[in-house]
């Protein structure tokens, strides 16, 4: 990393990283119960928040946590939940209720080994299908991931400006190794830092409607206890937001939930390649894999094997047009990634099966080290 | 400087990952190289072979995790046992003489001393281990600047134990200058 950024340079974990992105957000909420690989998100906001006039809330559990953050950012907070693996799933059901209900909330998931209580202290990226799918109905959903503690800052900080924007709980998925690892973090003035407020209600409380259809497809919700009263239900609703059977009403929130992400995929979804222009044998690597990855497209490049690396920075939505036209370029692509293939499958998808897409999949808790990676990709050339 | 990989290995307990964010904060701070800590240790509070991580360069630290060991710090027989197969052959191993009796047989340069006792006799205080074993890896590696090494450790430790950590570290200094004239 170059130090010629403007700012403060500290040396931070990557879960410490998430705390200071989470408060340079304008987060003023957390509420969470502590677990292996993200106690440390806590941990720092629990003597961070208070000294900020914020709350924190240690929750009987992970899923009274998702529901007191709903509750916050309903009064207009932004409001964080961090979490591992099972608390991930414990989660999923209210973080449907926060898609349906289209409250702004970030939470994030240090991935740790699975299923079940699986392996608490190693790396995994074992949850990312669970971050698109895990909740039950048709939703539109915001994954981000990082690989580094300068982005989990920095993507800390777009997730919460996407949750505002977008009106959605956005997910920050890191792994143990991020999460854990200490590197140099260079903090921004405030000033530089672009932070996103959700909309405000441009009619009286008379005249408003909670879910309004709009061109845009996003809903302005007023921050509970500014005068404006409203219902917030799981149920299928209408503009008001008291439940409907009316089908042409369901229709149309159904869809609009979904619509309202995919139409602005293009803003969403953001990539970083390296030496990709010419490249022969694509890698698709994202979050701490990215770094085994970067090493691994040098030490290629050096034996002269034309290999290149797309990272998406956003999961969820799939960055489908940027790997199909890698596709179209490469003669293979290899995605290694530490489960058993849950992105390799979104590749092949987005591929279109135009060229062959190697799995390499790593589930002991170790990390993906360079070398496994080069002999994958000499195998495929 | 070109990467320089590190392992601090002993048992969960010895604060040895706080001896890695130590290492890594002198190095990167107080000397303005690049270095990332990392960290592996198991599901117990206490016990099991734990092991901190820190990488050295100057430039982008790409892959996080060391490879190719340029030194090993091993303060128990087990962590020392299983963790020692990366070492290079030209690498540095240096090892609590009391606690492992029998260290892997290579061409890299093995230095032992009883590090925790040092820490326990000369010191009073077992919990200085690491410390004392910072003392002696800085002396022996010499890629961090021992002022920086003491500027990282008064940053780190507790405030009122500055005056032990700094003893810890200069008897560590000094058996790490008798094993350099050994």
């Amino acid at each position: 990393m170059s130090n010629d950024r403007p700012g403060k340079v500290r040396m931070m974990q990557g879960n410490q990283a998430c705390a200071e992105g989470a408060i340079a957000a304008g987060c003023r909420f957390f509420a969470g119960y502590p677990i292996t690989p993200s106690s440390e998100i806590a941990e720092n906001l629990s003597v961070m928040l208070p000294r900020l006039g914020g709350k924190f809330i240690q929750m009987e559990d992970e899923m009274a946590a998702m529901g007191a953050i709903i509750g916050a950012a309903l009064t207009g907070q932004k409001s964080l939940t961090a979490t591992s693996g099972p608390g991930f799933s414990l989660k999923q059901e209210t973080k449907g209720y926060a898609s349906m209900a289209e409250v702004p909330c970030v939470i994030v998931n240090v991935m740790r080994g699975g299923p079940s209580t699986g392996m608490p202290t190693l790396p995994a990226q074992m949850d990312v299908q669970q971050a698109r799918w895990g909740a039950h109905g048709d939703r539109g959903v915001i994954a981000l991931t990082a690989k580094s503690a300068q982005e989990t800052y920095e993507q800390t900080i777009r997730a919460f400006n996407l949750a505002e924007r977008y009106m959605t709980p956005v997910i920050l998925l890191i792994d143990e190794i991020t999460g854990h690892t200490t590197e140099k973090v260079i903090i921004p003035d405030a000033s530089d830092i672009e932070i996103v407020h959700r909309k405000k209600p441009d009619k009286d409380p008379e005249n408003y409607l909670p879910y309004r259809f709009t061109d845009d497809c996003i809903p302005t919700l007023a921050p509970f206890g500014t005068g404006y009263r409203y219902n917030v239900t799981g149920l299928c609703h209408n503009e008001t937001g008291f439940p409907t059977n009316d089908s042409n009403e369901i229709q149309c929130l159904i869809e609009r939930l979904t619509r309202k992400i995919e139409i602005y995929e293009d803003d969403i979804i953001r990539n970083n390649e390296l030496m990709l222009e010419d490249a022969e044998i694509g890698v698709f690597a994202y979050g701490s894999v990215a770094r085994t990855a970067q090493a691994a497209v040098r030490i290629c490049r050096e034996e002269g094997i034309k290999a290149g690396l797309l990272e998406p920075t956003v999961l969820w939505p799939f960055p489908t047009k940027a790997v199909l036209a890698m596709a179209q370029k490469v003669r293979a692509i290899v995605v290694p990634e530490l489960n058993l293939g849950q992105m390799a499958r979104e590749v092949s998808l987005a591929s279109q099966c135009s060229v062959p897409v190697h799995k390499l999949g790593r589930v002991d808790g170790s990390p993906i080290p360079p070398q496994q990676l080069v002999e994958k990709i000499r195998e495929v050339v | 400087m070109d990467r320089y990989d590190v392992r601090l290995s002993g048992s969960g307990g010895q604060g040895l990952i706080l001896a890695g964010k130590i290492l890594a904060e002198a190095a990167a701070i107080y000397d303005g190289h690049n270095a990332v800590q990392t960290q592996s240790y198991g599901p117990e509070a206490r016990g099991g072979a734990s092991k901190a991580e820190v990488v050295i360069k100057d430039g982008e630290i790409d892959y996080p995790k060391a490879m190719d060991l340029d030194l090993l710090l091993s303060l128990t027989q087990e962590s020392c046992t299983k963790y020692s197969g990366d070492l290079k052959e030209d690498g540095i191993m240096i090892v609590d003489s009391e606690m492992v009796k029998d260290p892997p047989g290579g061409s890299f340069k093995l230095y032992s001393a009883p590090i925790t006792s040092i820490a326990a006799d000369k010191i009073g205080k077992v919990v200085v281990t690491n410390i004392v074993a910072l003392g002696i890896l800085s002396k022996i590696a010499g890629v961090v600047t021992e002022e920086s090494m003491r500027k990282a450790i008064l940053a780190r430790v507790p405030k009122g134990t500055e005056e032990i950590n700094m003893k810890a570290f200069d008897e560590g200094w000094k058996t790490g200058e008798e094993l350099l004239a050994e």
